[in-house]
């Protein structure tokens, strides 16, 4: 707590004395210039607006301070009674229309060029769902979700929180630098927004739609961002982290992920002959579960009563084991439950599956394999 | 206030041969007298007021520090939903329409509102829209958790049942809003006195006249839209889903196109009380008065033309968001001229800083610093940047806490004397406006800062470089919150009739008809229409 005290007078010292000042780490006041062109076109347009406004402001105030201090009545002053000058009425519409103008110009050309998404380089499309990010790169064989990796403990007081509290994801999308890199944006619920401070990028993520955005990106480094549209419980934790390589890194990033989905992917076929007993099934099932299923269903399967159905001795997970398949793999139309068909491998899908059918006293008994999944799939087909 | 108006009626009860109406409970349930009402809807405000407000607490607190400590991320969102809402439909227009009920018939000399009846009916269906409203808080999931403009389709398919509870109850606020504003419309075009013609109206009379039919050209859209997300979660239509052919987009242009010209709804009443206000503690006539009118008249206008820049980031073809941009940048103009008109007012007057003016000086002020973030904010460009950060919550909460809450109480200290018959606590009034004045600027200011940082709105938790503005945000917040029981003991005072009695005009500089009739004002005034030169 005097921790916190000590960083609240620094923050009020830092406030008073200038927009400048540094506390402790350095307290930013102002819209970020951020890295790309663009981004600092729109960092010197913020500015031009502020100070016009900040010398309107002066002229205002200053007239009405000035008038306030000078013409009271206790000063003995006897009221004019003019009310009316056409003259000055005119000069004060048409000056802040041509102020208005000025300012309008610049603002267009930076949208314009904002706009134009053609001649890219790279294209990664990005969906949102609640509460993650999803990137696939176009022109690769790459594709993987990015979660938010701050752990609950943190958020709830139990551990102490880290230099990138909620700012920072299991795995980063990636881009490389100097290329014009096109960002297909889209979601797959709720409307969500995919917003990064240093591209000057902020682009809503519609649900059957797709937007445009562009970046180009001249220094390496970790960019960081988080979903700007309320998307639901969990809008806060679903934050954008974008790293930015030389193009010969990421080229070899790119193979390598090229190179581990294909293992993943043949692991997978091996793996549906093999059966995993209880433990590794509830082990792994319950990683999953934590990751992808207890932002809605709770840590305890108890849910939100109204909100998100609880799983603990009611529902699907005690019920029909094929039904419970079904709304896992498929989701529910509808509804907030997503398909999880392309988002986990078959073994996560039967891992997460048997914990749920296993866990918080549900004890079925039941275990789900790899291969009961792609069963499953194949008769859908 | 109730007891004082009991008493007024009673000492007049003798010579009011035409006036029988009932005591207690049902004179309030069932009485048509504007006084009355006018009454209701303010207490209704303030009450609301308070109910909103410790909502926002509840906000500031969990904001206080970063981590979850005192809510669930739902209801966090359930309560900057319902703070919303009840500020902007429970709060602020009740509070206007309370003031447009009491003053307007005065000001224009006429005995009542043009249709009675109906001005009861449009003020007594509004506790039972909120109590439909609050009620869903029990429900399992809890109340709206969408935010106030309950964007789909969080508000459709991924919402709780509590919709169906807030979509009902928002149908009848807007019945109540289109009653009023037709009651106002009517009761201008068809009850001036002799000689009141239109360019001698009081800007309060004419801000509200503009006011209502703004009420009435965009309060059907609001409940077209939300009958359209009724029919999406419960009866199969698709409006708002891809996957049916419809599109979550067309719910943001119905919703804005309501929502914009909604904005100022709530601030042109805030013109014309404070066009009263800074004159009469000016002592000189109010600069440019038809330039006044028509710059009213302008803004309504460009309203129904800017609706869009609240949608910046959803895409819209370029040529779009130009002509969205450049249409907010215009409203600029106009909203200047009237700003520009009240320093002129000032200039060369002979002030003196009653509370009333007190607050209407901080309004010009705050408001234009709201006006000026609004500017900011119509630059496309970098609207991107600022769009749905606490900038934004910064740029509304100037222009409607500090600009059309500060215009409220301006109106409050200025015609309390008229309406209670005793001046206010001077002393608890200065403490009041002082309180308000550093505590609303403690609480709003830094957010222009932690958006501009980057902050998202609408988040209970937050990167923890955003932790020390958000930690002063909150103590303002809670300051502002603490300061507003100092006016509520102002007004219970008034009601209790504890004061120095009010002469008929206390003010030196005052304006207007209801100045000419005593304090407080008679059950019934202008029986007979007085004559204006």
């Amino acid at each position: 707590m005097n921790v916190r005290l000590t960083r609240l007078l620094l923050a009020l010292s830092a406030l008073s004395i200038s927009a400048t000042a540094n506390a402790e780490q350095s307290l930013q006041l102002n819209l970020t210039r951020g890295v790309t062109d663009i981004s600092n076109k729109v960092y010197d347009l913020h500015m031009l607006v502020f100070y016009i406004c900040l010398a309107i402001g002066v002229i205002v105030f200053g007239a009405m301070f000035w008038s306030i201090l000078r013409h009271r009545k206790s000063r003995g002053v006897k009221p004019a009674t003019f009310h009316d000058n056409v003259k000055v009425e005119i000069a004060w519409t048409i000056i802040p229309f041509l102020i208005l103008f000025a300012m309008a110009v610049p603002a267009t050309i930076t949208l314009i060029k904002m706009d134009d998404t053609s001649d890219s380089d790279v294209s990664v499309l990005v969906t949102g769902s609640q509460w993650r990010w999803h990137y696939s790169y176009l022109d690769y064989d790459v594709e993987f979700q990015s979660i938010m990796a701050t752990p609950r403990e943190q958020i709830y007081g139990r551990l102490p929180q880290t230099e990138n509290y909620l700012l920072e994801v299991d795995r980063p999308l990636v881009i490389p630098t100097g290329k014009k890199v096109r960002f297909l944006i889209t979601s797959d619920d709720v409307i969500h927004s995919w917003w990064v401070p240093a591209f000057a990028v902020k682009k809503d993520a519609n649900p059957g739609y797709i937007n445009e955005a562009w970046t180009r990106v001249d220094e390496p480094g970790i960019y960081r961002g988080q979903c700007a549209e309320l998307c639901g419980r969990d809008h806060a934790f679903m934050p954008v982290v974008v790293i930015a390589k030389e193009p010969a890194e990421f080229e070899a990033w790119i193979r390598g992920e090229e190179e581990r989905l294909r293992t993943a992917r043949e692991e997978e076929q091996r793996l549906l002959s093999m059966q995993m007993s209880m433990d590794e099934l509830m082990e792994l099932g319950q990683q999953v579960y934590m990751a992808q299923c207890a932002a809605c269903h709770q840590p305890n399967g108890q849910g939100i009563p109204g909100v998100f159905p609880g799983l603990a001795g009611v529902g699907v997970s005690v019920g029909d084991q094929q039904a419970h398949i079904d709304v896992v793999v498929n989701g529910a139309r509808g509804t907030a439950m997503q398909a999880y068909r392309n988002t986990l491998s078959m073994r996560e899908l039967a891992a997460v599956i048997t914990y749920e059918r296993n866990a918080w006293g549900n004890n079925t008994g039941d275990m789900v394999q790899a291969a009961d999944i792609h069963h499953f799939i194949q008769g859908n087909q | 206030m109730s007891t004082i108006v009991t008493d007024t009626h009673s000492a007049h009860d003798a010579h009011d041969h035409h006036d029988h109406h009932p005591k207690g409970i049902k004179r309030w349930l069932f009485t048509t007298n504007h006084k009355d009402i006018g009454t209701m809807y303010l207490w209704f405000s303030l009450i609301m007021f308070f109910v909103g407000g410790s909502m926002a607490l509840m906000i500031r607190a969990e904001l206080f520090q970063p981590g979850m400590q005192i809510v669930d991320p739902h209801f966090f969102n359930q309560m900057t939903t319902m703070h919303g809402v009840i500020m902007v439909f429970g709060a602020v227009m009740p509070a206007f329409v309370g003031l447009a009920n009491w003053m307007i018939p005065m000001m224009i000399g006429a005995p009542d509102m043009a249709l009675p009846r109906m001005n009861n009916w449009s003020f007594w269906i509004l506790p039972f829209a909120f109590l439909i409203m609050l009620s869903s808080f029990f429900m399992p999931g809890g109340a709206p958790a969408f935010g106030w403009t309950f964007y789909a389709p969080l508000s459709t398919t991924y919402s709780t049942d509590s919709t169906a509870l807030f979509v009902f109850s928002m149908h009848i606020m807007g019945m109540s809003s289109i009653m009023g504003a037709i009651n106002v419309i009517v009761t201008i075009m068809n009850m001036r006195a002799p000689g009141m013609s239109y360019m001698k109206m009081p800007l309060f009379v004419w801000t509200w006249f503009i006011t209502a039919f703004l009420l009435i050209a965009v309060m059907p859209v609001l409940a077209g839209v939300v009958t359209m997300v009724l029919t999406d979660k419960y009866f199969g239509t698709a409006f708002f889903d891809a996957a049916g052919g419809g599109d979550p987009v067309l719910f943001q242009h119905l919703f804005w196109f309501f929502g914009h010209p909604e904005v100022y709804i709530m601030i042109l009443p805030s013109f014309g009380i404070v066009s009263a206000i800074i004159p009469a503690f000016a002592r000189k006539p109010l600069f440019g008065y038809a330039s006044m009118v028509y710059a009213t008249a302008a803004i309504a206008g460009l309203s129904f033309l800017v609706w869009a820049h609240h949608m910046f980031t959803t895409g819209m073809p370029t040529f779009a968001s130009l002509f969205f941009m450049y249409m907010t940048m215009l409203i600029a103009v106009p909203t200047g001229v009237k700003v520009f008109n009240w320093v002129s007012t000032m200039w060369r007057g002979a002030m003196t800083f009653e509370t009333p003016m007190l607050f209407s000086l901080a309004f010009v002020v705050l408001f234009t610093i709201g006006g000026f973030s609004g500017i900011m904010l119509a630059i496309t460009p970098v609207d991107y940047q600022y769009h749905d950060t606490y900038f934004v919550v910064a740029h509304f909460h100037y222009v409607l806490v500090s600009g059309a809450v500060f215009s409220i109480m301006a109106a409050a200290y200025y015609w309390l004397p008229k309406w209670s018959g005793v001046m206010y606590d001077t002393f608890l009034s200065k403490l009041h406006f002082w309180c308000s004045l550093i505590s609303v600027n403690i609480l709003f200011f830094p957010m222009h800062f932690v958006g501009l940082a980057g902050m998202p709105r609408r988040i209970p938790d937050y990167a923890l470089q955003f932790a020390d503005i958000n930690a002063i945000v909150s103590v303002g917040g809670f300051l502002f919150g603490f300061s507003q029981l100092i006016f509520l003991a102002v007004c219970i005072k008034c009601a209790l009739k504890k004061g120095e009695p009010a002469p008929a005009k206390p003010w030196e500089g005052a304006e207007g008809l209801e100045w000419t009739v005593p304090s407080p004002a008679p059950y019934h005034t202008f029986d007979v229409p007085p004559v204006i030169k």
